[in-house]
């Protein structure tokens, strides 16, 4: 390490430290190569910096927030920081004047037209010593700073401005619409820079690991999903899809599997006319094709609000990949919605119309499982089949009603897995009127799913081998 | 010839037809001088393999592509004995001393060999593509470690072959699966996400023959707003450079509403989302 600065390196441990404390698996040969890294790179250039470091420690783009919000906090003090915050603020608190906002905005809107970045960085420093009253020593992670600067400046009103600017006379609709984005873009690059100035100071004033701790938050994967917000879902709605074709692709298998046949004698003789009469390839006729049918059953009532959004999402996903997938939604009573999520409606539009239209509510609107099952059994019950693998999602709160897991236990009978998804902790699990401990007697597993990396051990484990039905549908091996 | 500093990896990728932004330049001047392997992650189509392509290109040396499925295995993605032959030399002197002919038959003669290994053994320095690694399973990507950290391959009858010449190592992966600790760790991370507008613009000049400055840049933004709307499937810069090749061959040389309209089935592949961008960009 001759040649890297003495003050990086221990710098550049306590930002691995912090990674690995925010949940980014860096490991410690990920660590070294991070080291080895930047000795050929320039140090002086921040980006070079911060992709050389990015591209040994962060190996999933989904760490990137983290990695990104890590790196603003320990490696920003190489910028000018600009006028000391604190004295700024005595200033204003002695002086009591008021900010000359007016003037503040038409250099903001002076510096995007002309798209000048050092302007910018003026404007941006004036902004936040201004209008953000940052107090020092307080424990915050400056989003309230930047609700205050951002409310201040008024930034819709500088958008319009700064669109009507960039659109001639005579435009048509479709550029008026580019034109749109483009100052959107911009806009949105600016609150960037605010928050990132913002920040710097915070740094300053509190040190780095202080602000670091402020900031974390819980990776993608781990966010409890009964708890979720809309922009958090948001996120999570992309990371969905390719867990239901994985999930598809598990299910499905047996399709690809070559051996598991039974020995095609005939076709192994004319094979082993190239080798000499040696039968040395054995031949094996092909599995029928096992066709994945689904049946998933969502509990869709308000404790289960945000994860029957992510549920709803997951089986919107999943409707596009299973041919043979009928979808359901209760309540206290149960509606089948496979229609909704046809393979090619939108999903707002669909979510829409399963609250408008599904018959979920039949007394009183509190989840009752006993009579959706009931329900189900006689209405849908005769098309279960042993290729069935029905899929439950619900916190199994029965409101103390009537729990009917025997007809669960039929329905367990019929089909050929019964998968149960339950979005609480498993402390909680049989607590108050959690029921879960009497279905679960009848399924074949019960997963705890609180976060989509919960979700997706399930996909990962629904293909291993186990015992119960789904074994002893193998086909036996061959000897030879 | 390597490259000597990061500078110099853009213009010379770009003189071979891949424009890359400086983030990939970096990284791939990274891997070369930490002789470590690149994983490229991103959405298909926007020139993830290419950029393999590239850089053999580059370097003047051969590309040798493994590309994965689902139940690939070690015949296919390393070697495998050819016993066909082997019969067939038993057979031709079945009086032949035993010992002498267990010795004979495991030699590289009777060794097919398969992208991994050929990559190994080659002599000139190679380029290794290996396409869409998440399609194999878990179990398999086990295969490709040892060749990723040692550049080396073992042979339980013949022993460990070592790489003459260290092949540069590309993987690409469309995130279809979450990829093992133990191969992501031997390899330096890159995502490559939808270009900027600007870079897209340039890609559209070198990629598509005869289009010109505004409507490249045109077409650049258009691609950009339709990216921007909650689409199942976001066009990728491979159908960006269709939809220009598209309204050239249609002779248009300035992009409007109507035109949008009538070629956005060139953009886009699903009805829901045809729909949801004529109605966003008003041009229907």
């Amino acid at each position: 390490m001759s040649e890297v600065d003495s003050g990086l390196l221990p710098l550049l441990t306590d930002f691995i430290a912090e990674l690995r404390t925010a949940g980014v698996p860096a490991s410690m040969v990920e660590a070294m190569d991070a080291m080895a890294a930047i000795r050929h790179i320039d140090l002086a250039d921040r980006t070079v910096f911060k992709t050389a470091l990015a591209a040994t420690l962060v190996k999933n783009a989904r760490h990137y927030e983290a990695f990104n919000t890590a790196f603003e906090v320990f490696f920003a003090a190489h910028r000018e920081p600009g006028a000391a915050p604190s004295n700024t603020i005595e200033r204003f608190q002695q002086s009591g004047s008021q900010p000359d906002i007016a003037d503040l905005k038409r250099l903001l809107l002076k510096a995007l037209t002309d798209q000048n970045p050092d302007l910018l960085q003026l404007a941006i420093r004036r902004a936040i010593d201004e209008l953000a009253g940052m107090e020092p020593g307080r424990p915050v992670g400056g989003t309230y700073y930047l609700y205050r600067t951002l409310r201040r400046l008024d930034l819709e009103e500088l958008e319009q401005r700064l669109w009507v600017l960039s659109v001639g006379a005579e435009a048509t609709a479709l550029e008026e619409r580019l034109a749109r984005d483009d100052v959107a873009a911009r806009i949105e690059a600016l609150k960037e820079e605010i928050k990132a100035e913002i920040r710097r100071r915070l740094v300053a004033d509190r040190g780095k690991p202080a602000l670091a701790k402020t900031l974390r938050k819980p990776l993608l994967e781990d966010i409890d999903l009964m708890h979720a917000t809309r922009a958090d879902l948001d996120g999570l709605e992309a990371a969905v899809e390719p867990l239901t074709r994985k999930l598809a692709a598990r299910l499905a298998q047996k399709r690809r599997k070559p051996r598991g046949g039974r020995l095609d004698f005939r076709r192994t003789m004319r094979r082993s006319l190239s080798s000499g009469g040696v039968p040395l390839e054995p031949v094996f006729r092909a599995v029928r094709p096992h066709k994945p049918e689904i049946a998933l059953l969502c509990d869709v009532s308000g404790s289960m609000a945000t994860f029957a959004r992510f549920t709803l999402q997951f089986t919107y996903a999943m409707a596009s990949q299973f041919a043979r997938m009928r979808s359901f939604v209760f309540i206290d009573s149960v509606d089948e919605v496979t229609d909704v999520f046809h393979p090619g409606v939108d999903f707002v539009e669909a979510l829409e119309r399963v609250s408008n239209q599904a018959a979920v509510v039949w007394l009183d609107g509190h989840s009752d499982y006993g009579h959706t099952f009931e329900q189900f059994w006689a209405g849908w019950g005769r098309e279960l089949s042993p290729r069935t693998t029905l899929i439950v999602a619900g916190d199994a709160r029965n409101n103390y009603r009537e729990p009917r897991a025997d007809v669960l236990g039929e329905m367990a009978a019929t089909v050929r897995a019964l998968i149960w998804l339950n979005p609480e902790p498993r402390s909680y699990w049989d607590t108050g009127d959690s029921v879960i401990g009497r279905y679960a007697r009848h399924c074949d597993s019960v997963y705890e799913v609180r976060n989509l990396r919960q979700l997706e051990a399930f996909v990962g484990q629904v293909a291993l081998p186990r015992r119960g039905r789904i074994t002893q549908l193998k086909a036996g091996s061959v000897r030879y | 010839m390597s490259f000597t500093s990061a500078v110099e990896v853009g213009p010379r990728l770009r003189d071979a037809g891949y424009l890359a932004d400086p983030r990939i330049a970096q990284v791939v001047f990274l891997a070369e001088r930490l002789g470590k392997p690149i994983l490229v992650e991103g959405p298909a189509g926007v020139g993830k393999t290419e950029l393999a392509k590239s850089l053999a290109r580059v370097h003047d040396r051969r590309l040798i592509r493994l590309q994965c499925y689902e139940g690939l295995d070690e015949s296919k993605a390393l070697y495998e004995w050819n016993y066909k032959k082997q019969l067939l030399r038993i057979q031709a002197d079945a009086d032949h001393d035993w010992s002498k002919l267990e010795h004979d038959i495991f030699s590289e003669e009777f060794l097919l060999t398969r992208p991994l290994l050929e990559a190994i053994r080659s002599s000139q320095p190679v380029v290794l593509l290996i396409d869409e690694v998440d399609r194999v399973e878990i179990e398999t990507e086990a295969l490709l470690l040892e060749i990723l950290s040692d550049f080396q391959v073992s042979i339980p009858e013949l022993g460990t072959i070592t790489a003459e010449t260290q092949p540069q190592v590309v993987l690409t992966s469309n995130n279809t699966r979450e990829l093992s600790e133990a191969l992501k760790r031997r390899c330096l991370f890159l995502h490559i996400g939808y270009p900027e507008i600007e870079r897209e613009r340039e890609i559209l000049l070198t990629r598509v023959p005869d289009i010109s400055e505004h409507l490249a840049a045109q077409v650049a933004r258009v691609v950009s707003s339709i990216r921007n709307l909650d689409l199942k499937k976001a066009p990728s810069v491979s159908e960006a450079i269709d939809w220009a090749r598209t309204l050239i061959a249609l002779g248009i040389e300035h992009v409007d509403g109507a035109i949008v309209g009538e070629t956005l089935h060139v953009l886009l592949k699903y009805q829901t989302d045809i729909d949801k961008a004529a109605k966003e960009l008003a041009v229907e």
